[in-house]
Formats: structure tokens, sequence, C-alpha cells
């Protein structure tokens, strides 16, 4: 049997990080080493402008096969805070229109001498698929494959969640919306689980539930008021537009009646429960904004946590390659 | 010529036979089993001392992409099927062009007589193009050969079309094959909807798009009379379904792929598109209930539901490959371990892939009987070999069960009495 498939190409034999593809299968202990390196690059920003020179003369490439403004941008901060040189490909408006193959690409890249990638893909498994083909010594980080994972965006909510909160196990967790599209929510109910929080909830419409969403380790509410009681964390998920044309909803309006978040809703959960949203959020739909600007609000610290969360992974890669050139 | 294979174990289901008898063969045909007639002297013969003697197989469902680009063709798909102990491919129509004129079934008549390596008979197009819009001229496709139609992979859409064309295929007494899942409810899935799937983000195909779609084929099958095969089940539903319309004396019957019975859904673990198939592979419980329903009886066929594909169409993102896997050289294999793993008989298992399928397409083969086609299939069981993804015949690479170990080996493949495949020769015949 294709056992070779199964097993978790993003470790080393001996379970230091080679790869950052998906949450699963990464220990507790590994998911708090990278929140604990984060923490030591996230008090830089505070500083005057300061690099560190762990990743200097190495070239890491930005490959994004969809557009993504937001999470290429932080990447790239991360990689220069980290002194590395940045190469952006975006790849669906060029090569792949003109017919070229997911390969052909890669490899013209790794001609680059480029040992790392970050790519972000429209279809699930895309980043272990080049993981999977691509050179010894060269890192694949997963920018969001489809609907499989987004395992840095997921990191940056863990980070922010530890330092709002301290400790995971006592939570409670709602993560609220389009969980059958959502790569983050997968991500983040893998990465909650896996660091021992007490329950995560998804909460929606049963068109927005997948029908096996309890083998992901879940509780599942389709009333919003129950979703959200006595939780420590609410997570709203963004919405995308075309879901209303695939009559998976109804409205908009019939949506944020039902799903979307307000401050009087908000009562309905602990008294000192934080609001996150993955971003790019929309106001009046998935959550009113006196929340989005609420004191509860931490939508914005998640985004400063976004650059030392990828450093942290950025950096842990390579070291594990630097070491893997040196035993051998 | 005449050959004679003696000392062999002959499994000759349709005649009911298992016992210690040697074959003769004259020309094209069996002359007799048992004792060689007065006055019979062969040229050649097999000692099958230790080995299983059986018909050769009759596989029913096969894409065998000629007419069509690229490498894969009928001259090396056939030398697959031969060396898998198929004697008998139907070729879906799912060729460049269409098999939906008599002329290309003319051309792979006459091209697969040329190679005389496996009989290739053709189920040809439903409707033109498989467009699921236009009725083929069904009537001239009959005439040129084809012993049923099917339109392939392509799902009817549109019910009044799967009316009409259920209709006049039942005027002239015509098998439809139908892949039972409707369009709609299967979307843009690649994977079935179930905990796999979930976990890895692929959009999923749920069960219902082929329970529908065979509750909708049923009720159209007892509407107009019309003899409908289903191609290709993969859930306990549609068994079930298959089973209730059997027992109310509806003349429906079914078939399932060999890899459906061994793989499910955990198998797609790690994004592995080798495991990537139409229907997609399901659950433990669905595979249980498909290996129920083939020891029962109710889905009489096994076949190989072979997909071969040039090696880029893998070479992708999950979702963006190719589904489908190169089944000729592992049909029987994967047959036989259903005996190993108490599922079938080791009749039940041959009369799956020989005598099974013929009958329900009206076939005179995968029997052994004096005057029958001299078509044979020779294994030795007990002789474990490794698949090797790499030493296949077919062009099609594609398998997910590179590595995996087989106990029983074909020795000798005998189609219209001629030796086209033989274990220990260098070069197939």
């Amino acid at each position: 049997m294709a056992t070779d498939r199964r097993q978790n190409i993003q470790l080393t034999p001996d379970g230091r990080l080679r790869h950052f593809l998906t949450i699963e299968g990464l220990s507790r202990e590994l998911l708090t080493h990278i929140l604990d390196i984060a923490e030591s690059f996230a008090a830089l920003p505070g500083r005057p402008v300061k690099k560190v020179p762990a990743l200097r003369g190495r070239i890491i490439t930005n490959l994004f096969f969809e557009n993504s403004t937001r999470t290429r941008t932080t990447f790239e901060l991360a990689a220069k805070r980290l002194s590395a040189d940045v190469l952006n490909f975006n790849v669906s408006t060029s090569a792949t229109a003109k017919g070229e193959t997911l390969l052909d690409t890669l490899r013209n890249i790794e001609a680059m001498h480029s040992e790392m990638f970050v790519v972000r893909h429209s279809q699930s498994g895309a980043a272990h698929f080049i993981a999977r083909h691509a050179a010894p010594g060269v890192s694949v980080i997963n920018a969001g494959d489809g609907r499989h994972a987004h395992p840095t965006q997921a990191m940056l909510d863990m980070f922010t969640i530890r330092r709002h909160k301290g400790d995971f196990t006592p939570l409670r967790v709602a993560i609220v919306g389009d969980i059958l599209h959502s790569r983050v929510a997968r991500s983040q109910i893998l990465a909650l689980n896996t660091l021992g929080v007490t329950e995560v909830r998804v909460v929606g419409p049963r068109t927005l539930i997948p029908t096996e969403a309890r083998a992901l380790g879940v509780h599942v509410y389709h009333d919003l008021d129950e979703g959200l009681r006595d939780v420590d964390v609410v997570i709203m998920l963004r919405l995308q537009k075309e879901r209303m044309d695939g009559a998976l909803l109804p409205s908009e309006s019939e949506y944020f009646r039902l799903y979307g978040l307000t401050n009087k809703r908000l009562e309905a959960a602990k008294p000192d429960a934080i609001v996150m949203h993955p971003g790019p959020m929309n106001r009046g739909v998935e959550m009113d904004s006196e929340v989005a600007d609420g004191p509860r609000s931490v939508i914005l610290q998640q985004v400063s946590y976004g650059i030392a969360v990828r450093m942290a992974v950025m950096s842990l890669c390579m070291q594990t390659h630097a070491e893997e050139r040196e035993e051998a | 010529m005449n050959i004679s294979i003696l000392n062999g174990r002959l499994i000759d289901p349709a005649n009911g036979i298992d016992d210690f008898l040697d074959l003769h063969i004259q020309g094209q045909q069996v002359l007799a089993v048992g004792t060689a007639p007065e006055g019979f002297e062969a040229q050649e013969t097999i000692d099958a001392s230790g080995c299983i003697v059986c018909p050769g197989l009759v596989d029913i469902a096969a894409s065998l992409r000629d007419p069509g680009p690229g490498r894969i063709d009928l001259a090396s798909e056939t030398a697959a099927a031969a060396r898998g102990g198929i004697t008998t491919l139907v070729c879906t129509p799912d060729t460049q062009p269409v098999i939906d004129t008599p002329a290309v079934i003319e051309l792979i008549h006459r091209t697969a007589r040329k190679l005389r390596r496996t009989r290739v008979l053709v189920a040809a197009a439903l409707t033109q193009e498989l467009d699921g819009q236009q009725l083929a001229n069904m009537a001239a496709l009959a005439r040129a050969g084809a012993v049923a139609l099917s339109n392939a992979r392509r799902p009817l859409a549109n019910t009044l079309v799967e009316r009409r064309a259920l209709e006049y295929a039942a005027t002239f007494g015509l098998t439809v094959m139908l892949r039972p899942e409707d369009p709609h409810l299967r979307a843009g899935g690649c994977a079935h909807e179930g905990a796999v799937a979930t976990r890895l983000g692929l959009p999923g195909i749920p069960s219902c798009a082929e329970t529908v779609a065979v509750a909708r084929d049923l009720a159209l099958a007892e509407h107009t009379g019309a003899r409908v095969h289903f191609h290709a089940l993969s859930t306990a539903g549609a068994a079930g379904q298959l089973r209730e319309a059997q027992a109310a004396k509806l003349a429906v019957s079914a078939d399932v792929a060999a890899h459906q019975l061994h793989l499910t859904e955990m198998d797609i673990e790690g994004f592995d598109a080798n495991c990537h198939v139409s229907p997609p592979l399901r659950t433990l419980a669905d595979r249980e209930a498909l290996r129920q329903a083939v020891a029962d009886g109710t889905i009489a066929a096994i076949c190989s539901d072979h997909q071969p594909h040039e090696l880029d169409a893998k070479e992708a993102p999950f979702p963006e490959t190719a589904p489908g896997i190169s089944g000729l050289e592992t049909l029987l294999a994967l047959t036989l371990r259903l005996v190993d793993e108490g599922v079938l008989s080791l009749t039940e298992a041959i009369a799956r892939v020989t005598c099974g399928p013929a009958d329900l397409l009206g076939l005179p083969y995968g029997r052994l009987g004096a005057g029958s086609p001299a078509d044979v299939c020779i294994f030795e069981p007990d002789t474990p070999w490794t698949l090797r993804r790499s030493a296949l015949y077919s062009e099609g690479r594609n398998t997910p069960f590179e590595g995996w170990e087989f106990e029983d080996q074909v020795t000798h493949t005998l189609f219209n009495g001629r030796v086209v495949y033989r274990r220990d020769a260098r070069n197939p015949a």
C-alpha cells in the first residue's frame, strides 16, 4: 500500500520540521515550540528596526497561484526580518496561463536556487504535491491550499489566543460561519485540539458545515446563541460572496440575522471572551462594526502577530535543512 | 494448431466443473474436456501441474483510448489484458473520436483482429459525442457489432433524454450500461464526502449522488422495459437498491470495479492521486456491502474499470488529477484475493470475472465446454509476486497497488486457441 504517502512528509524521521504543510500530525510540543520562538520574535516590532541575520543569503520564493496581498505581504516581511532575499511569483497571472504545468514552474524556480517556497494554491493538496516533488533541501510552507489547510494562519491565531488567555486547556472556542469551504477553520480546529482546549464548537447552517464535521473533533451548533454560550474565544470566518450563488445561503441579510455577531449576541459568551477574524472582514455580514472595533476584538493584533509566527516557522524549517546538510 | 493442457485443476463455473481434467483444443475451439478423443494429436502440450485452468477472463468495462492521441493504444492495452488473463474486453465509447459511428467500431475490430491478443468488443455511445442530448444511431451501431450502449463516464443529466434513450435501445433489445451518478450532486467533487475528504478539504461526492441516480434509473428501467446494467457501483445504498429491484424481477444487473472491493476512502490519505477514482473510494461499510453483494450474486461481475493515463495526468494536486486506475493487470489478482480474504469461493471468484460478465451481455464467452472458443487462463496459486508499476505492460502506470503482494500468477493465456501470453517467455506472443 502507499504507506510512503501516509508518513508525515513535513517531519524528519526524528520529528524536526522540514516543511510546514498542515497542523495534522504535529505534536503539542512542536506547536508550543513554534509559539515560543514566535514570542521571541514578536518583541521586535516595538524596538527600532532590527533584523535577525538568521537567513542571510537565503532565497525565499513566494509562489502564489491565488491572489492574496495580505498573506503574501506578511510572509515577505517575515522573510526580510530574517534577512532573506525574497522572490515573488504570482503564477495565476503568468506561467500556468500559458500552459506551463505546476511541476515545470517548480523546476524553473528551483533553478534559481531558492531554498524555500511559500505556496498558495486553489486546490487542496497542492502544498503536499509540491513538497513531494521539491528537491531535497527545499522547504515548502503552505500559505493556504484549497479548503485543506492554512497552518500559519492557525498558528498566529493560537499565538493571539495564548497572548490573551495564557493556558489553552480550560478554553471553549466557537468558530462561526462557513466551515465547509474554510482551510483556516480546518487548521484552527486541529491546532486547538492538539493544544488541548476543552471544547471546539463550529456554528453555522447545515449547508456550510461538512456532514462529517464531528470527525474533525468538534461539537456542531446551528444556533448562534447556543453556540456562543460561555465560550472564551469567538472566531468569525469570512463569508465568500459566491456562496449565495451555489444555493448554500438565501441572502447576506438572512445570514447576518442568524449568524452575524453583534454586541447583544456576544453577551452569551464569557464576559472576557475575545473576538477574532482571519480577515478580510465583511462588516455587516459576519460581524457588526461595533464588535469589530470594540474592546473584545483582537483582529488587528492577529495581523501583527502574523509576522512573528511566520518568522518562527520559516527559521525552524531552514534550521532543519541546515542541520541535515551538516549531518550529510 | 492442436493444444492439450494437461494435469491442471480445471474450474469452469458455467459448466459446474472443478476437477483435475485435461483440456484439448483444436484450432480455435475447445474440442474436449477430460480424455482426448481418439486420434487427437496435440502439437503442443502445456503442463499445468499445480495450476488452475479456467476460462479466459471477460472484462466488461475498460477504457482503451484507441482511437485517440498518446501512447496508450490497443497494442499496449491488449498486451496488458493478455498478461492479466483477460481474453474478452468490452471497450467503453470514450475514445477520440467517440464510438458513435459504425466506422469507429470497424476500426477497433480490425485493429484488434490484427493484434490477435484478446477479443475487443465495443460498448458504443448511447448519445452522439456522449453529449447526453442527441441519441446515437443505435441500430446501426448494433449492426456493426456493438454489444451494449453506454454513455461512458458522462452521466445523462436530462431524464427525458434518458427515458428516450432507454426506450429506443429497448426497441432493439440492446443492453444499456449506465454509470449511475447525479452530476449536480457530484458538483465539483473528487473524493467520497466522508471523514477523510472533510479533513483533507477535498470537495466531496456524496453517496446520494449514486443512490439518487440508481433510483431514477431503476424507475426508468421499469417504465421503459429496457435492459439496464449498472457499471461501477460504489455504495452500500446502491447495492441494496439493486437487490430489491432484482427481487422485484426487474431485468437489471451490475458490476463493480475490482479496486472498489479492496480500497477505501482511507487510501486517499496524503493526497495519493493514484487513489483518485470515479466513482470515489468510499467507506469501509460500503466496501463490505459491495463484497456482500458480489458474494450473493447481486453484483454478478467484477470489472477492471481500466482507466490508463499518461504519467502527467496524475502529476498535479489531487483534485486536478485525472481519475482512474490502470486495472487490467490486477483484475484477476484482486479478485482472487477475495478468496484469500474469505469473501468468495474460488469458483465464485472465477465466475465473477468469466461467465458472470459474459452472461450479463449474452456473450458466448467465459466458459470452456466442447465447442466454446478456446479462451483459457492458466494461473499458478501460492506463487507470490509483487506488483511493480514499472513492470506493467499497460502504458498506463497509474496504479495504487505498487508494492502489493499477490498470491496468484498467470502462467499462460490462450485466446482463440493461440497462446498469447506465457509467463516464462521473454516476450509475449
